[in-house]
């Protein structure tokens, strides 16, 4: 039931907010920070629960599971469960939720309420892709974060508001159909528990799909999650969509959106089609590293600073892509690591390039420049969150990405050694927005208010965030490893088996 | 006539007697709201007298009727979308000059005419179901005399319509003269034997095909909707586009379940086709328009093409999914269409989608509800169109009809654009003050609020009805 009370909190507190939001736009923002708060209460009470001193409870795979038939004819049932892995999204997703009101407490002035009921939807969707483990129920949640993430955009965004937000929502939607058709190819060609067609996760787990079709199928899903991730070739849509969007809605896109795709990748690629996967390795991990490569010269290449960030995020995801398809124990860790890393050190950026932007109306690096003696605040946080997304050791993203290295290294050294390069165009792009944006002669003489004390304690959060898991990523690890042990297992048993078979003709 | 035949015929006997009180309390005085009510009352008595003649099915009435599960069904579904056009016509036509009470007598005889399709397993009766919907249409279509549009739409209804049964009524003369009788089991039969009577006997079912699909709106047959759709009255644009299509599908069900679920290759290809050629054609062209009439006309011939796909696909959930689709796009082609009906004002329809930019802050209800119809449509969860998508999926999957499936995707993908452009224009921030929305009377209000929930209710628990579609149709 707890789980059921997360996911519907941050609803029933949208609706609340948007109704509220003719009266009054602080009450709604109050209202959003105490639904998120209240459900974060929730989510850390578990995460101490199951997480804390009494260790993994018992061999269940799951910490708890709540199921409730919805539709029987299909097998189709609200069964939501949570072990180390959605414990872990869940908390990423509602403490950046949490930071995404608070950033958005100035910059949005027009129809509050509307907003708040958007953004809590969009949370609430992400809180259940995490938690469902019925694929219906799956991509119901999925397709539910997608409109109010595109009025988000649309409404609230900047200039080319409208052209990102289609090509938001036409890229994400298309894909996502396509894993529809996947999960009911899935539903229909599983042999099933014995009791009819069922879209029950556990069913599948326990008996992957093998074959042809398994391949098709997992095309499928890898099509919608790797557009969520974003992959190459599937990424164009990510630049438009966060630089456009509201601070707010770069946060979480940046932030957790993104991890959804990753997510869906290690909960049903990986485990439910091991041999269709092993087949497919190489190419995804191919993907992976054109994308680290590419994403970062194209980043090296922007004016405008939000823009640049966002074509890191690919980047960076490039690296989990890579880290999910090399499969070994330290690469999927790694990503795990990079997911939770990514979306602070991202979601900071963005905020920082959102709060840059209320102050000198700009996004342009070209018309910035010795801003550090201006704002000095602002240098400083930026400066650190440019190190983060560089792979400064001491913090979490270079734990993540030497994770993910050396595990892929154990299985593709070539492509490895490719991908490494990534780091150092990391290095060029980081420095440089800061060089050309806080360094070198003022553009003018204004003067700008330095961050609020506000500001100053999010950027606090996330950058103590990222300084814990630099220093100490154990506690993290330890919530996900029997999590990534069995996706492991699952994906490795019928593999063995299958190599038994064939041992055996031969 | 025995009590089961009576008992049977009760809805059809219902219906003509409110027909007949209609025309009485009009020739007495004329007093819309009194004419309204009667119609409502006795669409209620209608419904009433279905769940009677349940009772007595299945009941054949040789050799034209069969009142039973299936048709029953149908009847109810019929007089279910008939009523919200009523309750709409009665505030919309308040707003307009003229006599206004015979609307209510065109709108029964037309329900009649469905409820005879529905039930026919007859060509013959199909043709005198069809020709007393469409000639009532005709009437509906042009019923606002003072607009120019309107008669317009209604001459172009009465040409193209005559043309498209003349089409059928060759085509019924060709197979009767193949067979001597045009029975659905016999004229199945013949088409399953295959023997030398075969091309006649094709070119006949061939202009059958183009009667059917001219009241389907599928391409190639679909020139009429646009202009249709845009000219008639709003409550009878959502009559055309549900419950006149609706009893058409129910004709073309009803013969694929008495065939067996089975088509001959040639039939399956061409309509696979007109089904992928619909999709394209109503999408790509509903990209274009700037009105919302005719965005949800070209909508209305892409949805119709989604739907033959559960046709082709066969299987197991073709019939469930048919009609959970067909329920499902009533619903919300009815709610969509009544938001208009309700925002006209006295001096005509609002339509230009420039004129409901920020709709949604100004009136949050119709906005809302007209947001909600719209992302039904777009197939968004949380709504009937999301539901009955999934069933044309798992339909399709169950029949392995890929490519027809790669094309429902694209072509949903395509929607998606034109349908979140009304969205996002009911929600733009610039408002345009100029047009001035009628107020919302109470029978509109209803009326939308009972769609609305039947549309989410549909979305979020599909498990009852999906139940009661498999205990009852298949």
């Amino acid at each position: 039931m707890t789980l059921v009370l997360l996911v519907f909190i941050p609803l029933a507190g949208g609706l609340i907010a948007g109704w509220m939001g003719g009266k009054d736009s602080t009450a709604c923002r109050w209202i959003s920070l105490g639904a998120l708060g209240l459900d974060a209460l929730l989510a850390l009470g578990l995460a101490f629960h199951y997480l804390g001193g009494s260790g993994n409870p018992g061999d269940s795979r799951w910490f708890i599971e709540w199921s409730q038939p919805w539709i029987p004819q299909f097998g189709i049932s609200f069964h939501f469960a949570m072990d180390g892995l959605s414990l872990v999204m869940v908390l990423l997703t509602l403490f950046l939720g949490l930071i995404g009101v608070g950033a958005s407490w100035t910059e949005i002035q027009e129809r509050v309420g509307f907003f708040h009921f958007n953004f809590l939807w969009i949370l609430s969707g992400v809180l259940g892709v995490f938690l469902a483990m019925d694929l219906f129920l799956f991509f119901f949640f999925w397709e539910v974060m997608l409109v109010p993430m595109y009025l988000l955009i649309r409404i609230w965004g900047h200039e080319n508001r409208r052209y990102a937000a289609v090509k938001f929502f036409l890229f994400t939607q298309a894909s996502g159909l396509l894993m529809l058709i996947s999960i009911v190819a899935l539903a229909l060609l599983h042999p099933g528990n014995g009791q009819g067609v069922t879209f029950d996760y556990n069913v599948f787990l326990q008996n992957p799909l093998h074959g042809p079709a398994a391949k098709w199928i997992m095309l499928g899903f890898f099509v919608a999650f790797a557009t969520k991730l974003p992959a190459f070739p599937f990424h164009p849509w990510l630049a438009d969509a966060h630089t456009e969007a509201p601070t707010a809605g770069s946060i979480i896109l940046a932030g957790i959106l993104l991890k959804t795709g990753a997510y869906g990748m290690l909960r049903f690629i990986l485990p439910l089609f091991p041999t269709a996967v092993h087949e497919f390795s190489t190419t995804a991990m191919i993907l992976g590293v054109i994308g680290i490569l590419y994403a970062a010269i194209l980043a090296f290449a922007q004016d405008d600073m939000k823009r640049l960030v966002a074509y890191t995020s690919v980047s960076h995801m490039g690296f989990v892509l890579l880290g999910i398809f090399a499969g070994t124990d330290f690469a999927l860790k790694g990503v795990v690591i990079q997911m939770i890393c990514h979306g602070l050190s991202a979601g900071a950026q963005f905020m920082l390039v959102g709060a840059l932007y209320e102050r000198i109306h700009t996004r342009d690096m070209r018309k910035m420049g010795g801003l550090w003696d201006a704002i000095p605040g602002f240098g400083v946080a930026t400066m650190f969150f440019a190190m983060a997304s560089l792979g400064l050791p001491g913090l979490g993203n270079f734990v993540a990405e030497f994770m993910i290295l050396v595990g892929s290294f154990q299985v593709a050294p070539k492509l490895t050694i490719l991908a490494t390069l990534g780091l150092i165009a990391a290095t060029l792009y980081s420095l440089r927005l800061i060089r050309r944006a806080f360094h070198g002669p003022r553009q003018d003489e204004k003067a700008y208010p330095d961050l609020t004390l506000r500001e100053r304690a999010l950027n606090g959060a996330f950058a103590l965030g990222l300084i814990w898991l630099g220093v100490y990523p154990q506690p993290a690890i330890n919530a996900v490893t029997p999590t990534l042990k069995s996706i492991q297992s699952s994906a490795a048993t019928p593999m063995a088996e299958h190599n038994a078979i064939s041992g055996e003709s031969q | 006539m025995t009590s089961t035949d009576f008992l049977s015929l009760l809805p059809f006997i219902v219906l003509s007697v409110l027909i007949l009180a209609l025309m009485g309390e009009i020739s007495y005085r004329r007093d819309h709201a009194l004419v309204a009510w009667t119609t409502l009352g006795g669409f209620l008595a209608t419904l009433v007298s279905v769940l009677v003649a349940s009772q007595a099915s299945p009941h054949t009435q040789e050799p034209l009727l069969v009142v039973d599960g299936f048709g029953l069904f149908f009847i109810a579904l019929l007089v279910l979308a008939s009523l919200p056009v009523a309750a709409l016509a009665k505030d919309y036509l308040e707003k307009r000059p003229g006599y206004r009470e015979e609307f209510y007598m065109l709108l029964c005889t037309a329900t009649l005419g469905g409820m005879i399709l529905v039930s026919a397993i007859h060509f013959a009766t199909v043709f005198i179901g069809l020709e007393l919907l469409t000639l009532s249409l005709f009437g509906m279509i042009a019923y606002t005399r003072t607009s120019g549009r309107s008669i317009e739409a209604g001459i172009k209804y009465l040409v193209l319509a005559a043309i498209s049964s003349s089409f059928l009524i060759f085509g019924l003369a060709l197979i009767y003269f193949e067979l001597g009788g045009m029975g659905f089991a016999e004229v199945l039969e013949a088409v399953k034997g295959g023997d030398h009577r075969e091309t006649v006997l094709l070119a006949g079912l061939a202009l059958t095909l183009v009667g059917a699909g001219f009241k389907l709106a599928l391409v190639p047959f679909h020139m009429w909707t646009p202009d249709i759709y845009e000219g008639a009255p709003a409550p009878v644009t959502a009559y055309i586009a549900t419950a006149s299509k609706g009893a058409m599908t129910a004709v073309l069900l009803r013969l694929y379940l008495m065939g067996g679920k089975e088509m001959p290759t040639g039939l399956w290809i061409a309509l696979a086709l007109i089904a992928v050629a619909s999709m394209f054609a109503g999408n790509l062209l509903a990209l274009l328009q700037e009105n919302i009439k005719r965005i949800l006309a070209y909508s209305s011939i892409s949805h119709l093409g989604y739907l033959l796909v559960a046709f082709l696909a066969g299987g197991t959930y073709a019939v469930e999914a048919v009609v959970y689709y067909l329920v499902a796009y009533m619903a919300t082609s009815l709610g969509a269409f009544g938001v208009v009906s309700v925002l006209a004002n006295k001096s005509g329809e609002i339509e230009e989608l420039d004129d409901y930019r920020g709709l949604g802050w100004r009136h949050p209800f119709q906005g809302g509800v007209l947001t909600a119809m719209l992302l039904s449509l777009a197939g968004i969860p949380l709504t009937a169109g999301f539901v009955g998508k999934f069933y044309l999926v798992a339909a399709g999957v169950d029949g392995s009809t890929w490519w027809l499936l790669f094309f429902l995707v694209l072509n949903s993908a395509i929607g998606l654009y034109y349908y979140l452009r009304v969205v996002a224009t009911l929600y733009d921030v610039n408002q345009k003050e100029e047009s001035t929305f009628s107020p919302l009377a109470l029978s509109g209000g209803v009326v939308l609020a009972i769609l609305t929930l039947v549309v989410i209710g549909f979305g979020v628990l599909p498990g009852p009805f999906i139940a009661w579609i498999r205990d009852h149709l298949t």
